[in-house]
């Protein structure tokens, strides 16, 4: 047994255990193997989501993650901002953490491990703090941690105070260098973390889901993981997408678009929530992902700007709308010179509008369709006889695309008051139709 | 003691004060400015107009009103109109085209959905719906988006919807006259009693074009120019 929780505690089971001691405790027990390479997946995708507070970090496998903040500090408001943030984030993204800072890679990652959550500024100030720290805190082999106990070293201060020449003989020069870069006597150069130029985050769900409620929950730390990386390299993105995987080897995909640059973890659950919402699943879940790929520099400036003239919860209403609605269910309107009245209009994306002015008089409602008239003693009839007003529009075109139209137009009233554009065919069988309405 | 002197009084109350604190968007006819508290349109609010058909010219009521709005940087959402808002008449209204978003829900609950989150987005400078259902509860919610948006709410709706409680700050009614002239009474305003109707040429047919009925012009004249 490596971890387990509170229920399993209480049954009596503790780290360290063998599997089937645990089991004879409890046999309702679950077991979950330890995956290495899904750790080695998740210390990844944390370094991705990490390099936003500092451009300097260093993965150190198995578990722990180093960022040089000294240089970046300033930009989040200071030392004590900065830790709240990342300690804020990393509870958000479900993990829990020791968090630890020195001014040597070894030193933060020995009082990281010890799980006293230390910060010590000043390199004078390394050895005293380091010194009550248990040998177990080095990242050293075994073997020779076993040594150290035998020789009666439990401490890292029991280190410190022996002489150099001894322990390089007894322990290996390594064990000096060590120590030296630990106490900063030596520069100690990391292999620095590279953001992947793609955001491609996947997560094998506990169990099978069934309910987008639950899936939205897994998917918000994917969000949050994607919004971390956007801000390290000062970017954003217009689209994202999302694969469900299915117990039977499916998938589901989807595209999540917004219509400006955008790297705020609210607007993308928003937008999801709205897309998921509408989503009918096709069968239970047992991994989601998140992709994106086309990132667009956004600098935090411009940003802010963004973020005084948009919506509530910074979400663009436009986005909100088609994520639950459909990119077609939201559109904006174009005035178009064109003779015939049907094709007077035309959809066109929100905010960008053909305004040909045409003067006629038109009505403010088009029918979709013509619909005919009824006629009474050769006079058109539409809930009662309609009267023509004086004036008449011939409208013919269209001949070139065997869409030709040949009609007078007229404005008309009923006895009701309504007001209509109605028309009568110039060929044919001369029949007359509603167009319009004036309301 | 003259009418002035007796206004002077602090014990005298005047009603129309009692609108001074609402912000309201001219209608663009001074007749009916007149009658709405703040001189116009509820802004933050919910306007319903109720009409007995389609025809006598709700939609042309409001014209002046979106036209001024669209030259704003916000929204005129229109959520499942009944037909095409039809692009050339509503440019020759005098309104910009690209301020105009069309939301087509797929049914009466994205519909409402889609109208709550526009009213509410404060993107919207103004948001028409054609709402058939009856829900007091609802209406209550729509009021409230408004309000909190920031936004112009219009409902149209069929007359028999008159009798029923209603949130909306304002509530008219819609008649056509036999001369061709709008009749609109007001059924409910804030700080005011049902009054009207009044009745309002909302447009005067000249030769095909369009013009607005010389009282109307004169009280907002930013409109003028548009409709000559």
């Amino acid at each position: 047994m490596l971890l387990c929780n509170e229920a399993a505690q209480g049954a009596g089971i503790c780290s360290g255990m063998p599997a089937a001691a645990a089991r004879a405790l409890a046999h309702h027990l679950i077991i979950q193997t330890r995956d290495h390479k899904a750790e080695q997946t998740a210390l990844h995708s944390l370094a991705a989501w990490a390099y936003q507070f500092s451009s300097q970090v260093s993965l150190h496998p198995p578990y722990a993650l180093l960022l040089e903040v000294r240089g970046s500090q300033t930009l989040f408001g200071g030392r004590a901002a900065l830790l709240k943030k990342l300690r804020t984030g990393l509870a958000e993204l479900g993990y829990k953490v020791q968090l630890a800072g020195a001014p040597t890679p070894l030193a933060a990652l020995s009082l990281a491990r010890c799980q006293h959550e230390q910060m010590v500024e000043e390199q004078a100030e390394l050895a005293a703090a380091l010194a009550p720290l248990p040998i177990s805190v080095l990242d050293w082999e075994q073997t020779l941690l076993e040594r150290m106990d035998g020789m009666g070293v439990r401490q890292l201060g029991d280190i410190l105070r022996l002489p150099r020449d001894g322990l390089a003989r007894r322990l290996g020069q390594q064990t000096l260098l060590y120590l030296d870069r630990m106490l900063g006597r030596q520069p100690d150069p990391q292999d620095l973390y590279r953001p992947p130029p793609q955001f491609k985050h996947r997560l094998q769900l506990p169990s099978e889901v069934e309910h987008t409620q639950a899936l939205l929950f897994a998917l918000q730390r994917l969000v949050l993981e994607l919004c971390g990386w956007l801000r390290g390299l000062g970017a954003g993105i217009q689209t994202f997408y999302i694969a469900l995987s299915h117990r039977e080897g499916t998938h589901t995909s989807l595209c999540i678009g917004m219509h400006k640059q955008s790297r705020d973890a609210e607007t993308f659950t928003t937008l999801l929530r709205e897309r998921l919402e509408r989503l009918e699943l096709q069968g239970p879940v047992i991994a989601v992902e998140l992709r994106a790929e086309d990132i667009a520099r956004l600098d935090a400036q411009s940003l802010e700007l963004f973020d005084k003239t948009d919506g509530e919860g910074g979400v663009d209403l436009l986005d909100r709308l088609r994520a639950r609605l459909g990119d077609q269910a939201v559109q904006g309107i174009s005035a178009v010179a064109e003779h015939r009245p049907e094709y007077a209009w035309c959809h066109s994306e929100p905010g960008h509008s053909r305004k040909d002015i045409n003067g006629r008089q038109r009505p403010l409602w088009l029918l979709p369709v013509p619909r005919q008239l009824e006629t009474r003693s050769g006079l058109p009839q539409f809930q009662g006889e309609l009267k023509l007003r004086p004036g008449r529009e011939r409208i013919e075109s269209g001949w070139w695309d065997e869409q030709d139209v040949a009609r007078d137009y007229f404005v008309a009233i009923n006895p009701a008051g309504a007001r209509y554009w109605i028309y009568r065919e110039l060929d044919g069988e001369r029949r007359w139709y509603l167009h319009g309405i004036f309301e | 003691m003259t009418l002035d002197t007796l206004l002077q009084r602090a014990d005298i109350w005047r009603g129309d004060r009692l609108t001074t604190g609402i912000k309201a968007v001219p209608s663009g006819f001074a007749e009916l400015d007149a009658l709405l508290p703040g001189g116009g349109w509820p802004q933050g609010a919910l306007t319903e107009i109720m009409m007995p058909r389609q025809g006598i010219g709700a939609l042309r009521l409001l014209m002046p009103t979106l036209a001024q709005l669209s030259q704003g940087d916000r929204w005129i959402c229109w959520v499942a109109p009944p037909h095409i808002p039809y692009a050339p008449a509503l440019a020759n209204a005098g309104i910009d085209l690209s301020r105009i978003l069309l939301v087509h829900p797929r049914g009466q609950q994205d519909g409402l959905w889609a109208v709550e989150q526009s009213l509410r987005s404060g993107n919207c400078a103004a948001v028409l719906a054609w709402p058939t259902l009856d829900d007091k509860a609802i209406l209550r919610r729509l009021q409230l988006a408004a309000e909190s948006g920031d936004a112009l709410g219009v409902l149209f709706r069929p007359r028999h919807f008159v009798q029923r409680p209603s949130a909306a700050a304002l509530r008219i009614e819609l008649a056509a006259e036999i001369d061709g002239s709008l009749s609109v009474s007001i059924l409910k305003r804030r700080g005011g009693w049902a009054v009207g109707p009044v009745h309002l040429d909302t447009y005067l047919q000249t030769d095909g074009a369009l013009a607005l009925h010389s009282g109307a012009a004169t009280a907002t004249g930013n409109f003028q120019s548009r409709w000559q």
